[in-house]
């Protein structure tokens, strides 16, 4: 298959760019670039689980900032108590957080997996429409919540100085943190690839096509439609963990609708159901901003016509367009 | 009735003002071939949805294979082997038929929260699922996405996967709509043989079909049974004659 | 808790479930006959906002102010219609989400250009300025119950619209049979607009009106439409009594779970712990009604929309 070829050609092409990057950064005298691309593999993380919620399990959801979010409050919230000492309030016995990665990121993942839990619960309880609009709500319930908190930091957030610790590598050093979210996303690609091609994934894709279908098959389609919808979630949580650690810094402000609003446009632009496009959606829309605004400060007035223009007119996003008719994994 | 494999006891579904069915009592027996007909709006499709659990009555009961499924979700029922087809086509269109026809398969099997393995080199699945395509006559066609299949093939394709899934009962709602001569003679050659292996509830409007295929007929009107028989009793019987020429 | 306390909340709540309903009725309905979800109904609420607040400082008249808002929010609700919208009404809900989220980003930045960053503060008109004793020894503010009584005035002409006239005959059967409408040989394309228009200029309506107790400013229109959603999925889409159920509903329970709430948690907890986390629940009082809400009935407490 000649189209194969081609998406096999981008796919190496584009990994072959992620790898050598931080090389060609300093060879170009801006290291800077390093923190942004970083804040790219990131925010694709993030891309990369809603597009297999919604690419995959057909569930557009508008609430996805909030596991994200999520995640990153559970590394600064552990890392804020370890640093004076105080226990973790609502906590059976006595724990006064950690400042350990391999002991915040998991947390991270099971607190985002534990919320799209209670979340995916109710609003896969309606569909179409409702669903749009209910995780649109109960991700701004979130934010409103964080926001009232005065625990910690409500509006103003939580500082996370210095990065969580990890054996072996030093996370303060923008290039090592760089390939520590590289590997990860890396991971979680091939993990959400194989996922969609097994038998749950399978399942999955046949809800998104026809659910009443699969229903009277004899398959209750909204259990699995909810397991999908707890490992996005999770692994949202993880993509705020190392948010968290990149921006040094948490606040609601990551949980904030627009912030879903700009998660799901990555996947938009990048190509729904494709998942290598989450990555040149999350590329392409961060770049868009960092270039707009260094042009204008009120670069938002060419994005939203933008935004426009590519649901009217560019429907399989820009992925779908470089790697043509084999892009998606239908 | 203990030879019902299937049984409405008082089905009765209002939509508004519009009684769907009223007080509907039908009967399948084991391994016969019990179509379905009546004037249009009878609620012939409404008493499927109802009997496969897609609809739930506002009264009455469902028994199937002795036990009261009437609150059970629809995908209990079709693990117990009531599967259904759809008037309008009902596949998954971005996948092949042999996708298709494995996936039917995997509904059947205990739970599918197997995350690691391909399930496209699952042989488990795949070598039943291209068995089934062989024997409606899409073995040819195995690779071919759905919608490129014309439209008699999405409807072998259909009928293919509710067989793959090993039913006992089908709840075929005019498996026929839409082909042509050709295609209907191939969809009964698929059909005739399922007699006495599976038992077959058939909505259908084509009574060449009916007469040719039915070992009983049940007539609906206005939601309710009015005759059920023999198929040259029915031929014969008035109130068949008064449903479709309306003076009733 | 006094009776008087509980008496001016409840007026609180009825003030804010008004502004909340002119919001609904319009998305609800647009929802109902068009299918469409539309982000950018928000930014009517804002335009509104912005020009009746502009033009009252101008005009030194709070009624020319209020005609301008409706006007703009009109406008403005055509041009996006016809620039963005039309093309979307047969695009999945993911393609409208999207599309109408670039128009907020684009008429919130044009606002802050236009505007400024800084937030507007408009007072309310001379002759609404003072309190009203409503029961005696019980004043509250006249524009309050002002508000409550344009609010209670748009809900009796929508009834008398959509009960009394050929076009709410229409409406009611796009919401519950949209097939038909299209079938009955109805030019769908005016009734669209008509409906768009109606809900545009309300949203622009509430925007005015809330001009002299918020602060205007870019964002209040994303704010109150996340409570509008809220509003629509307690009331049900498609049904504007369902919108008006859902609207008071939220506004009472937002404003006595602000007002009450912490109070209650002193009884159990310490003053300092009982207002921080009687706040923090208060805050989202909201939507634990609607999980609330979600568990009993998934399709809202007035369905009205089908399928």
């Amino acid at each position: 298959m000649v189209t194969g070829g081609r998406k096999r050609i981008i796919n190496m092409a584009g990994l072959a760019l992620l790898l050598v990057l931080p090389l060609l950064a300093e060879a170009a005298d801006s290291p800077f670039f390093v923190s942004v691309a970083t804040r790219v593999l990131i925010y694709a993380l993030a891309a990369l689980s809603l597009d297999l919620i919604l690419g995959y399990g057909g569930m557009v959801s508008f609430g996805h900032a909030a596991f994200v979010g999520l995640g990153a409050y559970v590394v600064a919230i552990l890392a804020h108590h370890q640093t004076d000492g105080s226990f973790i309030p609502f906590l059976p016995g006595a724990w006064n957080g950690s400042t350990q990665a391999l002991i915040q990121w998991p947390l991270a993942m099971v607190v985002g997996g534990l919320f799209a839990l209670v979340i995916g619960a109710l609003s896969l309880r309606t569909s179409g429409v409702y669903f749009i609009m209910i995780t649109l709500a109960f991700a701004q319930m979130l934010y409103h919540f964080m926001v009232s908190l005065p625990t910690y930091g409500g509006q103003d957030g939580l500082s996370l100085w210095p990065r969580s610790e990890l054996p072996l590598v030093d996370l303060n050093d923008d290039v090592s943190f760089y390939y520590v979210a590289l590997v990860l996303l890396l991971l979680a690609l091939v993990a959400v690839r194989r996922l969609i091609a097994s038998p749950f994934g399978m399942v999955l894709r046949g809800a998104k096509q026809n659910e009443a279908r699969l229903v009277s098959l004899g398959v209750p389609a909204t259990r699995y439609k909810l397991t999908a919808f707890v490992i996005a979630g999770a692994i949202a949580g993880l993509a705020g963990a190392l948010l968290a650690n990149h921006t040094e810094f948490v606040g609601p402000g990551m949980m904030h609708w627009t912030r879903s609003g700009e998660i799901l446009i990555m996947v938009i632009l990048g190509g729904v159901g494709t998942l290598y496009g989450a990555i040149v959606g999350a590329a392409t829309l961060l770049l868009l901003e960092e270039g707009l605004a260094g042009l204008t400060e009120h670069w938002m007035i060419f994005l939203g016509p933008f935004l426009v223009f590519v649901v009217l007119f560019a429907r399989r996003g820009i992925y779908g367009w470089l790697a043509g008719r084999e892009a998606g994994d239908d | 009735m203990t030879d019902a494999i299937l049984e409405a006891i008082g089905l009765t579904k209002c939509f508004g003002a519009v009684t769907a069915s009223d007080g509907l009592n039908l009967a399948v027996k084991r391994g016969v071939i019990h179509a379905l007909i009546g004037p249009n709006g009878a609620g012939k499709s409404t008493a499927v949805a109802q009997l496969s659990g897609e609809m739930a009555p506002d009264a009455g009961r469902i028994r199937f294979e002795g036990r009261d499924v009437t609150d059970w979700p629809t995908h209990r029922r079709a693990r117990a082997g009531l599967q259904r087809s759809y008037q309008i086509t009902s596949v998954f269109p971005a996948f092949t038929a042999l996708d298709n026809v494995a996936l039917a398969i995997q509904a059947q099997r205990p739970h599918s929260f197997r995350f690691w393995t391909d399930a496209r080199l699952d042989d488990s699945l795949r070598a039943p699922a291209r068995a089934v395509l062989e024997r409606v006559g899409l073995g040819e066609r195995a690779a071919v996405k759905v919608t490129d299949l014309a439209h008699g093939e999405q409807r072998q394709l259909e009928i293919a996967m509710v067989l793959a899934t090993g039913p006992t009962m089908l709840l075929l709602d005019e498996p026929m709509a839409g082909m042509g001569q050709a295609e209907s003679r191939r969809m009964m050659e698929i059909l005739k043989p399922l007699k006495g292996e599976v038992s077959i509830l058939l909505i259908e409007h084509d009574m060449d079909v009916v007469f040719a295929l039915a070992d009983v007929v049940t007539v609906l009107v206005k939601g309710r049974a009015v005759a059920t028989g023999a198929p040259d009793d029915i031929r014969a019987d008035v109130a068949v004659r008064r449903a479709y020429l309306g003076d009733y | 808790m006094t009776a008087q306390l509980f008496l001016e909340q409840t007026l609180n709540g009825l003030q804010q479930g008004v502004m909340l309903f002119l919001l609904a009725a319009g998305l609800t309905l647009v929802f109902g006959i068009m299918h469409l979800i539309n982000l950018a109904h928000g930014t009517l609420y804002m335009v509104g906002a912005y020009v009746a607040a502009t033009v009252t400082k101008l005009s030194g008249s709070f009624t020319v102010g209020v005609l301008a808002a409706l006007a703009a929010a009109g406008l403005v609700g055509a041009a996006i219609e016809m620039t963005a919208l039309r093309k979307l009404y047969r695009r999945d809900h993911l393609d409208q989400v999207l599309a109408t989220f670039g128009v907020i980003l684009f008429f919130n930045e044009l606002v802050k250009i236009v505007w400024g960053p800084q937030a507007l503060f408009l007072s309310p008109p001379a002759a609404l300025s003072g309190t009203v004793e409503i029961i005696p020894g019980v004043p509250y503010p006249a524009y309050r119950l002002f508000i409550i009584g344009v609010g209670l005035a748009v809900g009796l002409g929508l009834r008398y619209l959509i009960v009394n006239t050929r076009t709410g005959m229409l409406i009611r059967a796009g919401a519950t049979h949209r097939d038909m409408v299209g079938a009955l040989g109805v030019d769908i394309d005016r009734l669209f607009t008509v409906v768009f228009a109606i809900g545009a200029m309300l949203a622009g309506l509430a925007g005015a009106m809330a001009g002299p107790m918020l602060a205007v400013e870019v964002g209040m229109g994303e704010q109150i439409l996340i409570l509008t959603f809220v509003v629509i999925i307690i009331g049900g889409i498609g049904s504007v009594r369902g919108a008006l159920a859902g609207a008071l509903l939220v506004g009472l329970v937002d404003t006595y779970g602000r007002a009450f709430l912490p109070l209650a948690m002193r009884a159990a907890l310490d003053p300092a712990a009982a207002d921080s986390i009687g706040a923090s629940i208060s805050n989202v009082a909201i939507y634990l009604l609607m999980a609330a809400v979600l568990i009993w009935r998934p399709r809202g407490l007035f369905q009205a929309y089908g399928g």
